[in-house]
């Protein structure tokens, strides 16, 4: 018997529960050459916020052992271009389609969300978690009132389902969460990258022009794990699960800990097939197994 | 473009810590341009390494690698029979002109080998190629095969002309002109080259490095800072680039 793939988030049906991670796919029109958009179960898009952003001084990537630090700080040309230039090439693409909104203010979210009303955005996730932008980003995702700040106003501006993106940067991710969930956000996702930093021993300056950045990949897998069962223990909205997923066994064991679906980021950029490759993996691992639903993964290690 | 594992044919030693690949990839080969580069994966590393097509034939491409770091000595490691895993052809290689166009193309160190299919595409490219030493000069003979004059300066003196390269390209600027110039190697060459185009009026292409992830434009993270009708603003690398323009260029 085939196995349904399909998950169910907030109202939206996904066909399969693998996303791409926003600022790891770009627009959506990076990986083409390799397969369509259709193949995914959603895409997250770059990060984008009301006002154009010119992002940080390179440079702005650095190798860890089994990972990589980013600081590009929110390059995006703003949410007046996202909506008239960037969502119109995805017309038709056959894939739920997931905005990424960021601000440097209350106002900006706002201003941003209603942007996005009417538009094709299947759901917006709130990035209140960016660890590379001075203002804003991770400043209103390190505290309960900060976050539920946020989530309160935005969540009267929009009708759209609303996933909200949490910071491991802090010291309680359970209480933010459920900060959120009582504001009205319809599922959470997590995690964003893991502050680090590194430094060039031969020229004895720090890699990153901006001297920290985020760390993402492999590296991080353990702790998103862990916090995703954290999280997923202590909210009834459904968690998507990401930080460090490469392989199908990664994705299984996320879900396993009780995310309703997983997002892929850096692992695109080693393997270009990667997000595919989990989602066959998954399905034929699914039958193996007689599973009769990919839900049916969900929290299974909780029980 | 591709993502696929190709078989190496070989790998030589061309200079110190210096290596000429021969790769398997006619599928590849049939879509690269001078000027565009491959992202290279290697066993035990996160990231792939951006490195310059520096010769397209019908049965694949050859690159050329300096030792750098760890994942480029990775890369010395790997021998014919080995399979390497490539991403490419990636960037939009050099704008070029008709044959006949009095073409002059200027290389520093490792920034040599992207410039050699340009040699083969104009008929009588100028060639100006600095090095450190003499030891260190990569490619001489592979550029005049390609019927290209090469001018050599080295920084030691011990072969061709004692100093920059960009000595001799100036004298060869005054005296005979030119109608594109093509850079690419360290920057503070660039730059020395930038000026020199603006100088002497010739359209100039300089071919810039940034630390990268994707390799696709989808990080967004190997931004060099461009100039526009809007001022300065990022463009990436691996999708914009690595060629601009060079009067569009901030170093
Ligand atoms: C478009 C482009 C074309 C290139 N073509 C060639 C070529 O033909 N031959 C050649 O030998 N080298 C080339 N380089 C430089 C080459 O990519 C670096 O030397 C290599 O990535 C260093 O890796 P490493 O692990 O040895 O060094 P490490 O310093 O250990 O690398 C650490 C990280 O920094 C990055 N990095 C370090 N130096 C550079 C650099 N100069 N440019 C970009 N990323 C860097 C690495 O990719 C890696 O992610 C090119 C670079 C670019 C951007
Ligand atoms: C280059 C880069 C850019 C990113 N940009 C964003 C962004 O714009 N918005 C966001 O919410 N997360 C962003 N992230 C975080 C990822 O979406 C993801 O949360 C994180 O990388 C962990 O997942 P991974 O290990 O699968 O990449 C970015 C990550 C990277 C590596
Ligand atoms: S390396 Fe990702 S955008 Fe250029």
């Amino acid at each position: 018997m085939k196995v349904d793939m399909r998950v169910n988030i907030a109202g939206v049906t996904f066909k399969n529960p693998v996303i791409t991670a926003s600022g790891c796919y770009g627009f959506g029109g990076d990986y083409t050459d390799f397969y369509p958009l259709s193949r995914l179960g959603g895409v997250c898009l770059k990060g984008t916020t009301l006002e154009p952003r010119q992002g940080n001084p390179p440079p702005r990537i650095a190798e860890t052992p089994m990972g990589m630090l980013n600081s590009v700080g929110l390059q995006n040309p703003g949410g007046h271009a996202f909506v008239t230039e960037e969502l119109p090439r995805l017309t038709g693409c056959g894939t739920v389609l997931i905005a990424n909104a960021a601000g440097s203010s209350i106002e900006s979210y706002v201003g941003l969300v209603e942007l996005l009303e009417g538009t094709a955005i299947d759901m917006i996730e709130l990035n209140i978690s960016c660890p590379n932008v001075k203002e804003g980003g991770m400043a209103f995702g390190a505290t309960c009132e900060g976050a539920a700040r946020v989530v309160r106003a935005v969540r009267g501006r929009t009708t759209k389902p609303l996933m909200v993106k949490l910071s491991p940067n802090v010291t309680d991710i359970v209480s933010i969460a459920k900060a959120c969930e009582a504001e009205g956000a319809d599922a959470i996702s997590l995690i964003n990258t893991l502050l680090g930093m590194r430094i060039d021993i031969k020229t004895r300056r720090p890699v990153l022009n901006q001297v920290m950045g985020g760390l993402s990949g492999p590296a991080v897998f353990p702790v998103a794990l862990r916090m995703v069962w954290q999280v997923a223990g202590a909210v009834s909205v459904p968690v998507v699960g990401l930080g460090g997923i490469e392989k199908w066994q990664d994705a299984v064991e996320m879900m396993m800990a009780g995310a309703a679906a997983v997002q892929v980021g850096t692992a695109s950029f080693y393997d270009v097939y990667a997000p595919v490759r989990i989602i066959e993996g998954m399905e034929a691992y699914l039958e193996r197994e007689g599973f009769g639903a990919a839900s049916q993964l969900t929290g299974i290690a909780r029980k | 473009m591709l993502q696929k594992a190709y078989p190496l044919i070989g790998r030589t030693l061309i200079a110190p810590h210096t290596h000429s690949f021969s790769i398997d990839c006619p599928d590849m080969a049939a879509l690269a341009r001078p000027g565009q580069f491959v992202h290279v994966r290697l066993p035990g590393f996160l990231l792939r390494r951006p490195i310059s097509v520096c010769q397209i034939t019908q049965d694949g491409l050859r690159i050329v690698v300096e030792e750098r770091g760890a994942g480029t000595e990775e890369m010395a490691r790997l021998g014919s029979g080995d399979l390497i895993d490539l991403l490419g052809p990636l960037g939009n290689g050099f704008l070029t002109e008709a044959p006949h166009r009095r073409a002059v193309l200027v290389g520093g160190g490792i920034g040599t080998p992207p410039l050699l299919p340009l040699a083969e595409h104009y008929h009588k490219a100028e060639v100006f190629l600095g090095f450190r030493s003499a030891d260190r000069a990569i490619l001489t003979e592979d550029f005049e095969a390609a019927g290209a004059t090469v001018t050599l300066a080295t920084e030691d003196g011990s072969a061709g002309h004692h100093g920059y390269v960009t000595e001799p390209l100036e004298q060869h600027l005054a005296r005979h002109g030119a109608d594109v110039l093509y850079a690419c190697g360290p920057e503070p060459m660039l730059k020395a080259v930038q000026a020199l185009a603006a100088k002497y009026h010739v359209t100039a292409y300089l071919s810039l490095e940034a630390r990268m992830a994707c390799g696709v434009g989808a990080c967004l993270g190997c931004a060099v800072p461009i100039l526009t009708a809007e001022g300065v603003v990022y463009r990436h690398v691996c999708k914009d680039g690595p060629v601009f323009p060079a009067e569009e260029v901030v170093l």
